[in-house]
């Protein structure tokens, strides 16, 4: 009886299509936007990513997010040190500095200043030089989105295209001067300023004249140490904050997802696109159903069960909301592929696609719900009524 | 009407063949209040096994609703129906489904077949519904086509037949799985009077060969010649019950001129 549930629903190709149609359209929307919502809140906590080494992050109790910048006494990088546990610990300089660059103009800038001995919390990837060239006079690295865009020198032409920064230019930071030693590739942060690397030292010269410049404290755990056992102990000795690598990117998340409408706007297009699609397949489905009372009565009066009924449009149900989810998914993701060199977020996790199949799910259920109810109380008399 | 001296409701048929269906005092009742309708208001009736009974009068006097509480898919309010041995009202609504599936074939004045299954599949599916593997379900449809002269048309669409030659499909699919009862609504008017004269043929010679009974509600007077007893209703009840020519119409088809295969 399945196959000719199948069959019942694969011919009559109109309704077939339609059915098809809401299911991808809900499908995709919901996969799509959710991807865009996962990107931009990966990319809050981008320099978190990025800086691979640390496995705590110490900071100023009051900080709520990677951004959010108070800096510490330098002295605060000394009792970090000294708490048990603690194999390393390095300074880091975190903040916003002006660029000015070669044709006049302005551009804030992050600078990250690296500590100057091991450099901890440098690039991920060096595209050109290497990160040891930091310790040469004046060395800055830039990333290479911030190279090619906005630090990018102006044309050679009127009206020609803007030339990237590249090892061997120089630039002013703060009326000092910085000379490019490297181009890294960073992952996109939810800040659309370049990124700038530079020695802790320099950073400190290059930043306004501030009585506390030291903005976070990176700390690698001896080997076998419990990170959260650890990081209570440094917050106990410091009066500090203290975050796991992992708590530090839910922290940032969290704070974008309760102080901006980012969640609101997604979440908006998300319940539209679920409420587009079900009442598209809820209603195309319930009109396929209709359409075949007579045949389900006929069923019923030849004796089929209201079971075998029932399972014959779960299956039409199912079978219509994987291939909607199957063809929602390939669209959003071929959107994402083709996105993939724009500054587009787009981020597709296995628990997206697997929220993505539970939304379908329950669109399937309740289109399904609708048309069972109507042929289980069907009263196979029906049949006989010319 | 009649083509005989009308009788009392006999409870065997002449040849002496077992009762297959035995009613008495049927009610039947739709709505309650002022509303209330009844459509059966004492209905007695016996069908022989074997025999072909035709329901006979005008619109609204419970022929479909009698003939809905003999094939078991509505319940009656009162009095007593046994079909085939059993009586629905005292089995359960699945087992009373699982009856029908194994026992009742219906064919319908519409005809009813799925549009997007071909003819082969149609006439499968009360043998799907009865758990016969498909393979061999389509196999034996395909035999059954074969029978009423349609066995080169089983991958086309119904719609792509003609009333006669749907008609012939609806009953291939309501002898497929060998039932013991076949109720048939209004058989032959959707269909001009040649046609229709050949589906009752066809009827009237299954109905002999596999000894069911055949329970055929119609307006159509042409058919009545078929009918081995006509069941005249008027408001809820059998008026009289009148001998048809039936058997003389079957032994006319089994001397050789069944005329199944036209149109």
């Amino acid at each position: 009886m399945l196959s000719i549930a199948l069959k019942m629903l694969f011919r009559d190709k109109a309704k077939y299509f339609g059915i098809i149609m809401g299911v991808t359209l809900a499908s995709m929307v919901i996969t799509q936007q959710g991807a865009i919502f996962i990107g931009l809140m990966s990319r809050t906590f981008a320099p978190i990513t990025d800086m691979g080494n640390p496995d705590i992050w110490v900071m100023d109790s009051k900080v709520q997010f990677i951004d959010d910048t108070k800096p510490l006494q330098d002295t605060a990088l000394f009792r970090v040190r000294g708490v048990e546990g603690v194999a390393w610990a390095a300074p880091l300089y975190k903040g916003f500095i002006r660029a000015r660059m070669a044709d006049g103009q302005f551009q804030n800038c992050t600078v990250v200043g690296l500590e100057d001995a091991t450099l901890t919390g440098g690039p991920p990837l060096m595209l050109a030089g290497r990160l040891e060239d930091l310790r040469q006079a004046d060395a800055v690295i830039v990333d290479a989105i911030g190279a090619s865009t906005r630090l990018a020198k102006p044309p050679l032409q009127p009206g020609g295209a803007p030339r990237p920064l590249v090892v061997g230019d120089t630039m002013e930071l703060n009326d000092k001067r910085g000379v490019v030693v490297g181009i890294s590739q960073n992952t996109r942060s939810f800040q659309s300023q370049p990124t700038v690397y530079t020695t802790y030292s320099r950073a400190t010269t290059y930043a306004p004249r501030e009585r506390k410049l030291l903005t976070f404290i990176l700390v690698n755990a001896q080997p076998g140490e419990d990170l959260q056992e650890l990081c209570n102990r440094i917050s106990r000795v410091s009066g500090l904050a203290a975050y796991t690598r992992d708590q530090f990117k839910w922290k940032t998340v969290t704070y974008f997802i309760e102080n901006t409408g980012i969640p609101i706007n997604f979440g908006i297009a998300v319940t539209l696109g679920f409420v587009i699609g079900t009442v598209i397949t809820g209603f195309m489905f319930y009109s396929f159903t209709v359409d075949n009372l007579r045949y389900f009565g006929t069923l019923k009066a030849m004796g089929a069960t209201d079971r075998v009924l029932l399972s014959m449009i779960m299956l039409q149900s199912l079978v219509v909301g994987g291939i909607g989810y199957g063809l929602g998914v390939g669209l959003a993701s071929f959107f994402g592929y083709m996105s993939r060199h724009t500054a587009l977020a787009f981020r597709l996790p296995w628990q997206l696609l697997f929220a993505s199949a539970s939304a379908v799910l329950i669109i399937c259920l309740l289109s399904a719900m609708l048309s069972i109810r109507k042929v289980i109380t069907l009263e196979p008399a029906i049949v006989f009524k010319g | 009407m009649s083509t005989a001296p009308s009788t009392p409701a006999p409870t065997v048929k002449p040849s002496g063949s077992p009762v297959a269906i035995r009613c008495r005092a049927v009610t039947k009742t739709y709505g309650a209040g002022q509303s209330a309708v009844r459509a059966l208001r004492g209905v007695d009736l016996d069908v022989h096994q074997g025999e072909l009974m035709m329901l006979v009068g005008p619109s609204g006097c419970g022929k479909t609703t009698l003939i809905s509480v003999i094939a078991g898919v509505l319940d009656r309010d009162g009095g007593e129906c046994v079909v085939l041995g059993d009586d629905f009202a005292t089995m359960r609504p699945n087992d009373v489904t699982r009856f029908r599936a194994r026992n009742v074939g219906f064919v319908f004045q519409s005809f009813n077949l799925i549009p997007t299954l071909s003819i082969a599949e149609n006439v499968a599916v009360p043998l799907l519904i009865n758990g016969v593997p498909r393979a061999q379900a389509v196999s034996r449809a395909k035999d059954m086509l074969a029978l009423v002269g349609l066995g080169d048309r089983v991958n086309d669409v119904p719609n792509r037949l003609s009333g006669g030659q749907q008609q012939r499909v609806a009953i291939s699919r309501g002898l497929v799985h060998h039932p013991r009862l076949l109720v048939c609504d209004e058989p032959t008017s959707a269909l001009d009077h040649a046609t229709g004269q050949r589906v009752m043929e066809l009827l009237r010679g299954v109905a002999l060969d596999r000894d069911l009974s055949l329970v055929v509600v119609t307006h159509d007077a042409r058919i009545f010649e078929f009918a081995d007893r006509i069941a005249e209703m008027d408001d809820g009840r059998i008026e009289r019950i009148t001998t048809g020519q039936g058997h003389r119409v079957a032994e006319s088809i089994h001397g050789g001129a069944r005329g199944v295969n036209g149109k």
